[in-house]
């Protein structure tokens, strides 16, 4: 009988007579726990014929098995019932099985035949369940029996049968390494999958097994990186992890030229606007344009980073910490910002939660200490908190301490102080000291709060004060010879060894400063020194030693009582280092040669400590991990490997990924990417804006030259059955789903030139251009002067790559027949531009051009906010019109606080009638004045001509001033480009005019028109 | 990945434990007890703790622990969410998440356990997959089953995990379609003593009750969605629908759910609804003290303030407290120095005060601490940051569903602080 008629049989057949529910008698649990003779009764209940009673007996067996009790000595009668018809006493029988399995291996095997069948049924749910229990059971004598088994569910109909299959994998690999070759052809194989279903579970495999074999992961990795955000969430956790190790083997360091070009703004940057988002792009241009060589970001780097990025989104904390590891890993410095919204977003959750992040935080927060400081308030510490988080809390705020907001976080400090509890008052007193060691100018500020501590109740306050004072005052000891006066005479009352120790030792290294009371302290120690601590005990020793070199007189009779008592101490370091002492300074006839150093060795001058935050240097454990948090490897952890040290070498890239080129062949490529923005459109999921950048992905992707031949066919099959729940349509082989989207392709690829053509105009113009390949157009708009390709930029701005989409787009479907549709297409391109690209459709404003053509998907939101809060900023008195747009001709970053916008006034040129005017508005946001505002002309195309604005020639600092200026453009829309000087600076830009701005306009009766028109 | 899993319960006893991969015996928990001996509070057991061969992992929930082992690498964070996640299924299918539940139900929560995790990486974590396999105990079942002797596992195969969307169970039909929205706020705020608002926060969540037939795809759009700084999601919503439109597209799980959580943080957007006078001294001779409070409303915006409760931490010295209150009762726990007031409705009119002395532990010192003050409060048909739900559409079903949008705010980690009145760190 096969499994599968046993839950046919069983659908409403089982209820038959009335059983007590075992959860609800209390009773029960008292009696079985303790009594082991009723076994017997489960065996005759297990033998029954009837149903119910078996379901009795295996539920009081498993309420015991979860108790911990020891149940083996029924398994032979519970391993009878494994192929009973009943679901919910099948069900039970597993478990119990699989928990028992290992230890009865022989009585284990009378059952697998049943798994077998149970493999061959015809229900993909009973195949994946027996799959899943025959893994379960750990016998070592059917490893062959499972490794068929896997082998023959890997290449299942049905993804779940796959999925599986894949969480097999580890459990046989835990049994019996030495199958791990054959499990990596299978983990291969599954590798392949497309569903993702499959994805999350085959990539747990393959970290289980075979992380090393990073190599199976180049045919997959942008499959996995498209499959990502449709992953359920543990999947995605260790996919992204995994990936995360992936890039920094294949990839170079995004941050390399960051050494070159260090800037010291960097902090107050990033404190300055709230929005991360926004500073990306700035931030970036900011870095192209100082950049020397030029750092082009793998197109496949780039892509992980996109599509990583809307999971900080998910509700899922480890997710999201996810995330945030590969960002800090792998992204450009300026990027990283965006994590740390998200994982603030994290210590509002469990208390476990925020320890684990908070600890991440830290880490980030030496680094990169910019980006948490816009979150400063949110790690101030709530009365509320666990001591661990708070003591967490407190690392991180001293972490973000800097000139800037050192004063906020000492005023938070010392509410901190009052705290009633006194580990964390320490943790404080701590944190307080370290400030004061990086903050040089808070030192004299912190030392003073805590020397007013030293008269505080508590004494474990006062303890900690003097260590962390003892560790200030070595800084510069000189001036704070009243200090030390002062701790001089807490001996009297403080007993904590810790403090006392600190005192003594400042005392006897400072005896200069404090000469009439050092020798008196030590009379004092001396009589107390049979009842002090050990370490109290050593620092005497130390205290009476350096008095005696330095002021032999008043002390030599104290350190000889002194060392005397500690000749015959009970602990042996005491012995020991009295021993050693006397041999160095008493000078007796034999004496050694080093006694004539004895001043140069106790009274050197030591080093100042240098407080250290515990999580220095932790980031060479990747994030998140638990290698991380505990700061030791844990088990199994995979090293996060350095970026390759070779110097970009693209050919090396490539070699990286042969495969990927080979199998595509140039149409095919095409073909497939025309499928996938229908599929996402027709989903509903995808915007507009959505299904112009993830072209530009693939778009980007195929010009970098190393083409993977499914990216785009893979999603769309995703998609394609996300959007159908039907069970039939998931079972469909690979190649009938290949063979259904060939046949849908001309379709698609008619519905999507037809959405995809906004105007005739717009298409020829795109037509014209074909974009270079993707890195050479990258590196070109680096630099904005260079008038070539000006255009292409100014193309790739108002609507990103989508432009560049479209015009192989065009090319793209060689039978498509775009006529018919087309009206019906224009209609749909205008409403969804209306809907999204409103704001900033032909904004040609230099900022955005040197960031790389290959966009985060969150460029285009990005730019609205930036448009919008320009559009807030400038003065209203700019636009006449409230149509007007003004476009940013120098950044505020780029500029040194220089801001300048224009804007197309509309208003006749008098100077010049063939000119058109420009408003210039220049804004000084520095802190200086800029002087000698003036243009000079770089590069124009020939025929053009430029009217300077009269020179501008102090503009002070927070001032705005507006200028006119005249360009001939000659009738073209190349872009004017010009050099803006300063007193102190050269900067290149570019005005480019739209072609409505171009025309004059002029008033003519519908008559006159038509004669013009018949000219 | 997550390698076993005991429940212990307040008294250090474990009460269940389940093995995913081979038996780990009990004694592996000792180091936990060991840390647990340690701390202070439950709450400051260390979460992660290493022992020579194996890494425990724990969460503090309930008044139980849930302690994973672990034997090889796993990010922390994986397993404390997988843990978080089945102590909400436990709730999901029994109300509550206690030892005796557990107890009562201990065949349903094995099933449960065995089925969400397979080998120690998660399997089925969607309560709507899991319902379908699993049918959670109702009263009338339990009766039903006691009478006729079914149990409460499914008949059906579950087919859950087979969908592509793995949160809805399919074949969903009801009679009545509705979808119920809660907008439920709450103000995260520090005070100080002087009354200024040291930092104040908006969390936001958005609750859902999703009855709709069938494979409804629904989208909900918000007014001003400008407001929210900083969202999360449920799986269920489509990420790019809300980077590019700012509106939530998404086909619901059936039941309840959390859709998003958000964060507003505006700091002068914040009206902090009441405003609480204290006045807590302590006499020199440090044998009592005095103490007044007074509660009032700041900025209600016209709506009655709710079940105000005004939590005290009082300092370690108090040993009692002999107060009268103008309303609602107060309770002092000698035991945990938790002055608590519960207030009720608060009437503008009549301002509630609670007033009178409190008794020192004798030769202790004068207690220094001001103590910090918390306030629950709970405001009906008010988001207080004005967020505001558009529209709701359906498509996908023919049908017309009832829905409803419910705004309430709360007071979440609403702190007076201690004092902050100390010069000597001016800078």
């Amino acid at each position: 009988m096969s499994a599968s008629s046993a839950f046919s049989d069983e659908k409403g057949g089982s209820s038959s007579v009335g059983e007590p529910e075992y959860g609800h008698d209390p009773a029960s649990g008292g009696i079985f726990s303790s009594d082991y003779k009723r076994h017997d009764d489960l065996k005759e209940m297990l033998d029954s014929n009837k149903d119910s009673l078996k379901l009795e007996a295996m539920k009081r067996i498993v309420a015991m098995i979860a108790r911990g009790k020891n149940t083996s000595d029924l398994f032979p009668a519970v391993v009878k019932n494994v192929a009973c018809k009943n679901i919910e006493v099948k069900k039970l029988v597993y478990v119990y099985l699989v928990r028992y399995a290992e230890e009865q291996q022989d009585l284990a095997l009378l059952s697998i035949s049943t798994f077998q069948r149970g493999l061959k049924d015809p229900n993909q749910l009973i195949r994946a369940s027996a799959l899943r229990v025959l893994s379960s059971i750990r016998v070592t004598i059917i490893v062959p029996i499972m490794m068929l088994a896997i082998k023959e569910a890997a290449s299942d109909m049905s993804p779940y049968v796959r999925k599986t299959a894949a969480h097999a994998i580890p459990k046989l690999y835990s049994l019996d390494p030495e199958q791990k070759d054959q499990l990596i052809e299978v983990i291969e194989k599954l590798l392949a999958d497309k569903t993702t279903l499959v994805a999350g579970s085959v990539v747990m495999a393959f970290e289980e097994v075979c992380p090393e074999r990073i190599d199976l992961i180049h045919k997959n990795y942008r499959k996995l990186c498209n499959l990502l955000v449709d992953v359920e969430e543990w999947g995605q956790v260790v996919i992204i992890n995994m990936l995360t190790r992936y890039a920094r083997t294949q990839f170079l360091n995004p941050n390399l030229n960051e050494c070159l070009l260090e800037e010291g703004g960097e902090s107050t940057f990033y404190g300055s606007d709230a929005d991360q988002d926004e500073d990306e792009d700035e931030d970036k241009k900011d870095e192209a344009l100082s950049k020397r060589k030029p750092y082009v970001m793998d197109p496949d780097h780039r892509l992980l980073l996109r599509n990583t990025k809307p999971l900080l989104q998910s509700r899922n904390a480890a997710v999201v910490m996810a995330v945030a590891q590969l960002y800090f890993h792998l992204a450009p410095k300026a990027e990283v910002g965006v994590i740390a919204k998200a994982l603030v977003r994290l210590l509002r959750s469990h208390s476990e939660v925020q320890y684990v992040v908070l600890q991440n935080v830290a880490t980030m927060t030496i680094k990169r200490r910019g980006m948490f400081e816009p979150y400063l308030k949110s790690f101030y510490i709530r009365s509320t908190d666990p001591t661990q988080i708070k003591v967490l809390k407190l690392e991180v705020l001293t972490n973000l301490a800097s000139e800037t907001n050192i004063s906020t976080i000492l005023r938070e400090f010392q509410t901190y102080i009052k705290s009633m509890d006194k580990d964390f008052v320490a943790a404080t007193i701590q944190a307080i000291g370290r400030c004061a060691t990086h903050i040089g100018e808070v030192r004299d500020t912190c030392l003073n709060g805590l020397v007013q501590l030293l008269s505080n109740r508590d004494e474990l306050v006062v303890a900690e004060s003097v260590v962390v004072i003892k560790k200030l005052l070595q800084m510069q000891p000189e001036k704070h010879s009243d200090i030390i006066k002062h701790m001089a005479k807490l001996t009297d009352n403080i007993q904590v060894p810790m403090a006392r120790a600190s005192i003594l030792w400042l005392i006897g290294e400072y005896c200069e400063h404090v000469p009439k009371i050092a020798p008196d302290v030590l009379r004092k120690m001396a009589k107390t020194f049979t009842n002090e601590e050990d370490i109290v005990k050593l620092q005497i020793i130390n205290l009476a030693a350096k008095l005696y070199l330095t002021n032999s007189k008043q002390t030599k009779l104290l350190t000889q009582y002194v060392l005397n008592l500690a000749k015959y101490d009970q602990n042996y370091d005491i012995r020991d280092r009295a021993r050693f002492i006397r041999q160095l300074i008493v000078p007796t006839d034999k004496c050694g040669a080093l006694s004539k150093y004895a001043k140069k060795l106790i009274l050197a001058l030591k080093p100042a400590p240098i407080l250290e935050s515990p999580f220095k240097d932790r980031d060479h454990f990747q994030l998140g991990s638990l290698s991380h948090l505990l700061n030791t490897k844990a088990g199994g952890y995979q090293e996060l490997p350095d970026w390759p040290q070779d110097a970009p070498d693209p050919s090396v890239r490539n070699v990286e990924v042969p495969e990927w080129t080979k199998c595509s062949s140039r149409e095919k490529r095409k073909e497939k990417k025309v499928e996938k923005p229908f599929y996402s459109d027709s989903e509903g999921e995808s915007g507009p804006t959505e299904s112009a950048d993830s072209e530009s992905d693939s778009a980007s992707s195929s010009a970098s030259g190393s083409e993977q031949s499914g990216s785009g066919s893979e999603e769309s099959e995703e998609s394609e059955e996300r959007s159908d729940s039907d069970e039939e349509e998931e079972e469909e082989e690979e190649e009938a789903k290949k063979r259904k989207t060939q046949k849908k392709e001309p379709i698609e690829a008619v519905q999507q030139s037809e959405s995809e053509q906004s105007s005739e105009e717009e298409v020829k113009k795109r037509k014209v251009s074909i974009p270079p390949p993707r890195n050479v157009s990258e590196s070109e708009s680096d630099d904005d002067d260079s008038p070539s390709d000006s255009s292409q930029d100014s193309e790739s701005e108002d609507s990103e790559s989508e432009a560049e989409v479209k015009k192989k787009k065009k090319i793209t479907p060689p039978k498509a027949p775009t006529k018919p549709v087309k009206k019906e297409g224009k209609k749909e391109k205008k409403e969804m531009s209306l809907l999204d690209f409103d704001d900033f459709e032909p904004t040609p404003s230099p900022q955005v051009t040197p960031v790389g053509n290959f966009l985060s998907s969150s460029l285009v939101t990005d730019l609205e906010g930036l448009s919008l809060t320009d559009t807030v900023l400038s003065p209203a008195t700019i636009s006449p019109s409230g149509s007007l747009k003004s476009y940013e001709l120098l950044h505020r970053i780029t500029g040194e606080g220089l801001w300048v916008e224009y804007c197309f006034s509309r208003q006749p040129f008098l100077p010049d009638p063939h000119m058109v005017a420009v408003q210039i508005q220049f804004t000084n946001s520095a802190a200086t004045e800029a002087k000698s505002l003036r243009l000079e002309e770089a590069k124009l195309q020939s025929g053009m001509r430029v009217k300077e604005f009269p020179e501008i020639e102090v503009l002070p600092a927070g001032e705005s001033a507006t200028v006119v200026m005249g360009v001939d453009f000659c009738d073209s829309t190349q872009a004017a480009n010009l050099q803006l000087c300063t007193h102190s600076r050269k900067f290149f830009v570019s005005i480019q005019p739209p072609v409505g701005e171009l025309m004059t306009p002029s008033f003519m009766t519908e008559n006159e028109f038509k004669k013009e028109q018949g000219k | 990945m997550i390698h076993s899993l005991f429940l212990i319960n307040h008294s250090g006893d474990i009460f269940l434990e389940k093995h995913w991969k081979s038996v780990i015996g009990r004694s592996v928990c000792d180091y936990f007890f060991e840390a647990k001996e340690k701390a202070a509070e439950p709450e400051d057991v260390p979460p992660v703790l290493q022992t020579p061969h194996h890494y425990l992992i724990s969460i503090y929930r309930d008044r139980l622990f849930f302690l994973s082992v672990i034997q090889t690498e796993a990010p922390p964070l994986f397993v404390i969410e997988f843990l978080h996640r089945v102590v909400e299924t436990f709730q999901d299918y029994f109300g509550e998440c206690s030892e005796t539940v557990i107890k009562d139900n201990v065949v349903t929560v094995y099933e449960l356990l065995e089925e969400m995790l397979d080998n120690g990486f998660p399997l089925a974590t969607e309560s709507n997959i899991l319902k379908e396999m699993i049918r959670p105990p109702t009263i009338l079942r339990t009766m039903v089953n006691t009478l006729t002797g079914t149990s409460n596992f499914e008949e059906r195969l579950p087919s859950g995990q087979l969908s592509t969307i793995p949160w809805r169970r399919s074949g969903v039909k009801y009679t009545n379609n509705e979808a119920y929205f809660d907008v439920i706020e709450e103000i995260d705020a520090i005070v100080d003593k002087s009354g200024t608002t040291v930092c104040a926060e908006i969390q936001g969540v958005i609750e859902a009750c999703v009855k709709l037939t069938g494979m409804p795809d629904l989208t909900l759009s918000f007014m001003n969605p400008r407001l929210l700084d900083d969202v999360s999601f449920h799986p269920c919503v489509r990420f790019k629908r809300w980077e590019a439109e700012r509106v939530l597209s998404f086909i619901p799980p059936d039941g309840n759910f959390t859709l998003m959580s958000y964060h507003v943080n505006a700091q002068n957007l914040v009206a902090i609804p009441v405003y609480v006078k204290q006045n807590i001294s302590f006499f020199e001779s440090g044998s009592g003290g005095r103490l007044d409070l007074t509660a009032g409303p700041k900025q209600t915006m016209g709506k009655t303030v709710e079940g105000l409760v005004i939590t005290v931490h009082m300092p370690k010295a108090v040993l009692s407290a002999s107060l009268t209150a103008t309303q609602g009762s107060y309770t002092y726990d000698p035991a945990t120095k938790v002055l608590v007031w519960d207030i009720g409705r608060l009437n503008p009119q009549k301002l509630p005060n609670l007033r009178g002395s409190l008794s020192l532990q004798a030769g202790a010192p004068k207690p220094e601490d001001n103590p910090s003050i918390n306030i629950a409060l709970k405001i009906q048909q008010l988001a207080i940051s004005g967020l505001k739900v558009n529209r709701l559409d359906m498509y996908g079903e023919k049908y017309k569903p009832f829905k409803g949008v419910k705004y309430v705010t709360k007071a979440g980690k609403f702190q007076r602080p201690a004092c902050v009145a100390i010069s000597h760190f001016s800078t």
